[in-house]
């Protein structure tokens, strides 16, 4: 091993000189052997065993031309709804597995004949093809250079630095247009304040006062729950009951779902945020956004024991005695709350949407919290 | 034209213009009468003959690591065509349908078109299934072909000078086939893919200032919206697919321009190219290899299923399934979303910047692609190497790049084995708590100690590279002597087997010039050039010259060996010309120098 700055002959090399160039200064060395002598293949030199190569490959190639047959056969003569038990496999449809194998075989055959072909009778001597350096000559480059700046100095370029610039501009802004018609054309972007509107918020009346509560609805069977279905321990799906008249289903869910247990009242946490939970509840029976608040997956994992949501996309894990405090993973915020209540029959109710954004967070967030 | 030009000569007239043609006669040559007419006709049109020529005679060396980026070729051209086929029965709508085929417990529900074309072309077209199967496995097969082709070219320092740009093509395609996959497993519209898609809006509305925007030009409106699944078609079908096959063809030419690099061996040198025609044997080899490609890939998609949209289910964005997981090369991403902690998201200014989001979802794959990317370019700074190279490096050679390289290696495992926290916390019954925060660790500790393993390993290995020149090769043949001593007999190598474990270089550290200039007053140099010098020093402070014909026969002077066999004197067999002087020639570069006697010689 030589050391850095070892006292061997070989002196350190100053950055301006570079340590490659130059030929002195490197001690005797192995030369290159030069390629070894060639030794021929048993086809090369055994007729018979020219013979054996030049059969098997055309072996391969039957087989291939077999298994293109068989194909085409299987495809006219397989009823396509038969399944088949292959044991390690499982069931699978018959058609399926013997187009695929055929196919397979067809290939394979083709390839290995191929390859064969190239290994047993194909010349093995190699060849030495020579190298030169990637750079044109110095006539050549001198040439193309002339060209450029002849060209450049025939249209005037340098002369008249008005054409230079105006060309300039006028590309520079023959691009916008495509890039705002797409833009544009694909969505609105001023509508950023729909990501914080949701169904469960109350439409108002023609006066101006506050609507109905909006009814906490099973999904996917839109039927109201009553308070007293929802028993300790059990969790709903839910979506608000405006989700009937929607006219764009999926996008309305995407934001209003909502997930519903029952707490025993003395499960909750002892403090500010554990009050906060129930008093936003119904005798124990809570509602929250389903959607994480990470990148909006659904928060669909309840953990009965530990009373702990999981979203099963990143595994952020929210406390649901403790107004779904973040314990663990990557998102940042609680899950919002839904405020029910319970209506005159007994079902239970949503009295205002939520008071902040559901799902992810986006720049804009913080202008539509409303504490 | 006027009546007067009709008395004389017209110099414009047809039989003028046509006066000095020359009629070529086509005359094929003697071998070639059968294809002569066609071939003949061709190069009449074309002049193709000469690049045909040029194309046909190339010479090509052989090794198990080159064809890495060919299954990556392969795997690109059979998506290609399989992809053509999807396109008939796909239909790219997100319109809803009441689904009515064959797959009984689908009957009845309102699915999205696209899932119920992708449903129907699982069941109700014929082979339908196998295509659909064949395209996804060819596409995890592209991207694993693309990462390993990668890692060699980086290990073997493939990417030095000329081939940088090489690198850079192949950095973009493989960070564009990352994207490709992510478009086209969304398109089926199953409820795992819609639960990749609704992060993904979730993964833009994470980019400060402008994220909610992009969201909403991505989507047209609100989340899931009906214009994400025709977009991501046509970006799916034809515009990453044209860029696709643009760069690749830039990158096939341009290995036809640099001729291929070549590993050490006896009889290759920097300036030479040592291995096969193309015609005939490469083109019946990398022929021959696309159906060997091809056809296992049909045979795992007739054997293994794969992406059952069926029994996901169409995309509704209120249920989930535990255990979501993207595609293969997409985990080091959502790894990297597990890992990082909430913290990282913060008001600020007044408004929201989802670092826990952003770090994993956006930055990562450009940082480090951009990483990837520029490496050529970093280390021939720090080396100061500008010949060009077509001898590959043993990666124990070049022990600090190979460090560097497992340690990025490593970095990616860790955030790739994130993304299975979940799977690993099932099947092993562990805490995924404890798995995620020992993770979150790792991170930051098990790359530099990659780095500094790979680095002893590296070394260490050349030192028993020194250890097999000097010694031989260890033969299992027990030796008693007359006084009872016992040794192994040890097998000399000889000149070809010796040649590949001493013919590498050992590049020094640059060092900054003189610390005073001629007036004795104190140098500056640049900030950059001491870094420069530093990097230098990190990169080759630790090295193991290659053995010396002197040591070698120092080592036999001992007299504990047996002869050795002398290397056969043929020379190379091509000398570097004059021109080539910008080539690293070692050995050209060695044979000026006069060598010490061999005393075994």
């Amino acid at each position: 091993m030589v050391e850095d700055g070892g006292s061997d002959s070989r002196a350190l090399v100053r950055l301006d000189e570079g340590h490659h160039v130059g030929t002195g200064g490197l001690p005797a060395e192995f030369q290159n052997p030069g390629l070894p002598e060639h030794v021929h293949r048993l086809a090369d030199e055994t007729p018979a065993a020219g013979k054996r190569a030049e059969r098997q490959v055309a072996t391969l190639f039957g087989v291939s031309m077999l298994a293109t047959v068989a194909f085409l056969v299987a495809y006219f003569a397989i009823d396509y709804t038969v399944d088949v038990f292959v044991p390690g496999i499982g069931t699978t449809n018959l058609l399926h597995l013997v187009l695929g194998v055929t196919m397979a075989v067809s290939l394979l055959g083709i390839g290995f004949g191929a390859v064969h072909w190239a290994k047993a009778i194909m010349p093995d001597e190699e060849i030495v093809e020579e190298r030169h350096l990637q750079r044109s000559s110095d006539a050549t480059r001198k040439k193309a250079a002339d060209l450029i700046l002849g060209g450049g100095e025939m249209a005037q370029l340098g002369r008249r630095p008005l054409l230079k610039y105006s060309l300039g501009g006028a590309l520079g802004l023959f691009a916008l247009p495509f890039v705002v018609q797409v833009a544009g054309s694909l969505g609105n972007p001023t509508e950023v304040s729909e990501l914080a509107e949701t169904l469960w918020d109350i439409p108002k009346n023609p006066d101006g006062s506050p609507g109905a509560p909006i009814r906490l609805m099973r999904d996917p069977e839109l039927t109201p729950i009553k308070a007293s279905d929802v028993t300790i321990g059990s969790v709903f799906h839910v979506m608000p009951e405006t989700l009937k008249e929607s006219t764009h289903v999926l996008e309305d869910k995407a934001k209003a779902a909502v997930i519903l247990m029952r707490l025993d009242p003395s499960q909750f946490a002892a403090d500010e945020r554990g009050r906060k939970t129930q008093d936003w509840g119904y005798q124990g029976i809570i509602a929250y956004s389903k959607v994480c608040t990470h990148v909006g997956c659904s928060v669909g994992l309840y953990e009965q024991q530990t009373h702990h949501l999981l979203c099963p996309c990143h595994q952020s894990t929210f406390d649901a005695t403790r107004d779904m405090d973040v314990i663990f993973g990557p998102a940042k915020r609680p899950l919002p709350q839904l405020k029910i209540t319970v209506d005159a029959s007994g079902y239970l109710v949503a009295t205002q949407g939520f008071t902040e954004p559901v799902g992810p967070s986006f720049w804009e967030r913080n202008e539509f919290v409303n504490e | 034209m006027s009546s007067s030009t009709n008395e004389r000569v017209n110099p414009r007239s047809a039989e003028a213009l046509r006066e000095h043609d020359e009629v070529s006669e086509s005359a094929p040559s003697g071998g070639m009468k059968a294809s002569g007419g066609i071939a003949g006709w061709l190069d009449d049109r074309t002049g193709g003959a000469g690049f045909v020529a040029f194309l046909l005679k190339k010479v090509f060396p052989d090794h198990w690591t080159f064809m890495l980026g060919e299954i990556a070729m392969y795997s690109l051209i059979i998506c290609l065509l399989t992809g053509v086929f999807l396109t008939f029965w796909f239909v790219p709508s997100a319109g809803q349908v009441v689904y009515d085929g064959s797959y009984l417990p689908l009957q009845g529900i309102t699915v999205s078109e696209a899932y119920r074309s992708t449903v129907d072309i699982s069941f109700d077209v014929r082979g339908g299934l196998l295509i659909r199967q064949i395209h996804h496995w060819a596409a995890l097969l592209f991207i694993v072909a693309i990462t390993v082709h990668m890692l060699r070219v980086f290990f073997t320092g493939a990417f030095r000078k000329p081939r940088e740009i090489n690198w850079v093509i192949g950095t973009i395609l493989s960070m564009l086939a990352l994207i490709e996959g992510f478009a086209g497993y969304s398109l089926p519209d199953d409820l795992l893919s819609g639960a990749g898609l609704r992060a993904a809006e979730g993964f833009m509305q994470s980019i400060p200032i402008v994220g909610s925007y992009i969201a909403y030009i991505a989507f047209g409106g609100p989340f899931p919206g009906e214009t994400i699944i025709p977009v991501l078609f046509s970006v799916h079908i034809l515009l990453l697919p044209a860029i696709l096959v643009g760069l690749f063809t830039a990158h096939i030419v341009l290995v036809f321009v640099h001729k291929h690099t070549q590993y050490p061996g006896p009889g290759r040198t920097n300036m030479n190219v040592v291995g096969y025609p193309f015609m005939p044997v490469y083109i019946a080899k990398a022929g021959g290899f696309f159906f060997l490609v091809f056809g296992v890939v049909a045979l795992i998609a007739a054997l293994v299923t794969i992406n059952p949209i069926w029994a996901y289910g169409p995309y509704d964005p209120s249920p989930i399934t535990a255990g979501s997981q993207p595609d293969w090369y997409m985990g080091f991403a959502d790894g990297a979303l597990r890992l990082l902690p909430g913290f990282l998201e913060f008001d600020a200014l007044g408004r929201t910047w989802s670092f826990n989001v952003f770090l994993g979802a956006i930055a990562l794959i450009p940082v480090l692609f951009t990483i990837q990317g520029v490496y050529p370019f970093l280390e021939k700074w720090i080396t100061g190497d500008n010949r060009e190279h077509h001898l590959l490096d043993r990666p124990r050679n070049a022990p600090v790049r190979t460090g560097l390289g497992v340690m990025a290696v490593s970095f990616y495992l860790i955030l790739f084995i994130a993304a299975g926290n979940d799977i690993i916390a099932i099947k092993l019954h562990l805490s995924i708590n404890d798995i995620t925060n020992i993770l979150r660790l790792s991170i930051f500790v098990v790359p530099p100690l990659a780095f500094w393993i790979t680095k002893r390993i590296c070394l260490s290995l050349q030192r028993h590279d020194r250890d097999t020149v000097l010694h031989g090769r260890e033969s299992g043949t027990i030796i008693r002597t007359a006084e009872g001593r016992f040794f192994e007999k040890h097998e000399p190598l000889d000149g070809y087997e010796r040649w590949p474990l001493v013919q590498q270089e050992v590049p020094e550290p640059l060092v900054l010039g003189s610390q005073t200039d001629a007036n004795g007053v104190a140098a500056k140099h640049a900030r950059s050039e001491r870094i420069r010098a530093r990097l230098s020093h990190f990169y080759f402070k630790d090295r193991v010259a290659p053995v010396t014909p002197p040591e070698l026969a120092a080592a036999h002077a001992h007299g504990e060996h047996e002869a050795i066999t002398p290397p056969p004197e043929t020379s190379i067999s091509v000398e570097g010309p004059p021109e080539t002087q910008g080539l690293a020639s070692p050995t050209s570069e060695r044979e000026v120098v006069k060598r010490a006697p061999e005393k075994d010689l």
